[in-house]
């Protein structure tokens, strides 16, 4: 496409890779980024004024986890001068009454907080962190008290789906505002993990029926944001709304992504923000021009009528799945690598595997 | 449900505010007014957006319908209905609530 395209709405500042927890479906690069190779200060205030400027409207501060960064009160201080809503996506794991205090001096405007499991056990088995669950429910008390919506993230899989019904009665008990019954999404580590993960349809279907009750239960006082697991759907997901079309993601080091997987691509460069601006990069890079609209797809996307509707699914999904990029999704039912899929969900283990946790190196063996 | 904004119905003497973590706001870029809420921006319509300049914890929505009257050449009770209308949607998505 050669037309300018519209800004951003959003940003996801991924400030570090460094993280308490080890969750084995965690959404960052199987090569995590070191501590040594992350944005200064400096950089991170310049990317959020040119976030500001050029049109993006939320900054999501996240990681790993953001509160790692001892510059994070500063950094949503600044957002907020430039009139940028603020979102910070926590394992809570740090958070206590002076750090939480710090932000929300700041003029942080929501949290997003992450939970493993509804029981403290399977919860910090999966996190792969002993007493997670306890600071995680502190966190939640001390960010309801200070008045800062709370939303709740859980991620779903084999492990804990059963727990659904137990997940939506603690954001009532918690008094988080919204909840997000996220299924995992399989490429990076939760492609890695996905036999330990991958639920079957009947558990699907239970927690679909959990939610519905619950939104029937809580009515407008609760919002339930509830992400499907796309190896059971027959068209793919709108990855990210269409590559480059409504996020950009920066990584820790500056990459500048449309995605948080997209570094899986091989061939491409990623530009950064120590040599670019994003509007630069936004508009004119081949990263971000490559998938973006409908002339890259092939054919069965090309003739397809929901083609700007889904954009052609995940393309580091496609990648990880068929070895191309530049395929069909294989979520989709018409794709020609669909067989992937059936095979994956008729090869799921009786008994889920051990996790490969998310941790530095731990992915080196794949 | 305990929730009064959800049940009771506004009227001439309800009171509102934006909730924590809702606000309006110009956009310069998109020359466009947006409700920024937790995790989404959504565009408010100019209409909308008459209302909610006016929404500030001390005028009433009879007092935010007389100021509209004033402005517009409508029929109050058009802009009454409206305002109605869109204030209770939007506190049914709790970016207002009731003070």
């Amino acid at each position: 496409m050669s037309n300018t395209p519209p800004p951003p709405m959003s940003l996801l500042a991924e400030l570090t890779h460094r993280c308490p927890l080890q969750c084995p479906y965690c959404s960052n690069p199987l090569q995590l980024d070191a501590r040594t190779t992350e944005l200064s200060t400096a950089d991170w205030r310049r990317v959020i004024e040119q976030a500001a400027e050029m049109g993006v409207l939320q900054v999501h501060f996240s990681g790993g986890e953001p509160m790692a960064r001892p510059d994070l009160p500063e950094l949503v201080a600044h957002a907020v001068s430039l009139g940028l809503y603020t979102n910070l996506i926590t394992s809570g794991i740090l958070l206590n009454p002076k750090t939480l205090k710090a932000l929300s001096d700041a003029g942080l405007d929501h949290v997003q907080l992450s939970f493993q499991d509804a029981t403290p056990e399977q919860a910090d088995y999966i996190g792969g962190m002993a007493g997670a669950q306890a600071k995680k429910l502190e966190a939640a008390r001390l960010i309801v008290e200070d008045g800062l919506p709370l939303t709740l993230n859980f991620v779903i899989h084999r492990q804990n789906a059963e727990r659904v019904p137990a997940m939506l009665q603690m954001a009532e008990t918690l008094g988080a505002r919204r909840v997000e019954i996220a299924h995992t999404q399989y490429y990076g580590w939760g492609l890695l993990n996905r036999d330990a993960l991958l639920p079957s349809r009947t558990q699907l279907e239970e927690t679909e029926r959990a939610v519905a009750q619950a939104r029937a239960r809580f009515g407008t006082r609760i919002a339930i944001d509830f992400v499907t697991p796309d190896y059971y759907a027959d068209q793919p997901k709108p990855c990210m709304g269409g590559w480059g079309q409504r996020f950009l993601n920066v990584s820790p080091s500056g990459k500048v992504l449309p995605c948080h997987a997209a570094e899986s691509i091989p061939g491409l460069h990623f530009p950064s923000v120590q040599e670019e601006t994003l509007a630069a990069i936004w508009q004119n890079s081949p990263l971000f021009t490559l998938y973006r609209g409908t002339d890259w797809m092939p054919e069965p996307c090309q003739s397809c009528a929901f083609k700007e509707q889904d954009w052609g699914g995940c393309r580091c999904q496609a990648l990880a799945l068929t070895g191309n990029a530049s395929a069909t999704d294989p979520v989709c039912e018409r794709a020609p690598g669909h067989s992937v899929i059936q095979q994956a969900i008729a090869n799921r283990p009786a008994v889920p595997p051990a996790f490969r946790y998310r941790r530095y190196g731990n992915a080196e063996t794949a | 449900m305990s929730d009064t904004t959800a049940t009771t119905p506004f009227s001439e003497t309800t009171l509102l505010r934006f909730a924590r973590g809702n606000r309006l706001q110009y956009d310069r870029v998109r020359e466009q007014w947006f409700i920024q809420a937790p995790e989404r921006a959504f565009i408010a319509d100019p209409n909308a957006a008459e209302v909610l300049q006016l929404i500030d914890g001390k005028r009433t929505l009879g007092a935010i319908t007389d100021k509209l009257h004033q402005k517009f050449n409508a029929p109050r009770e058009v802009i009454l209905r409206d305002t109605l209308r869109l204030t209770q949607e939007l506190a049914d998505k709790q970016v207002l609530t009731v003070v």
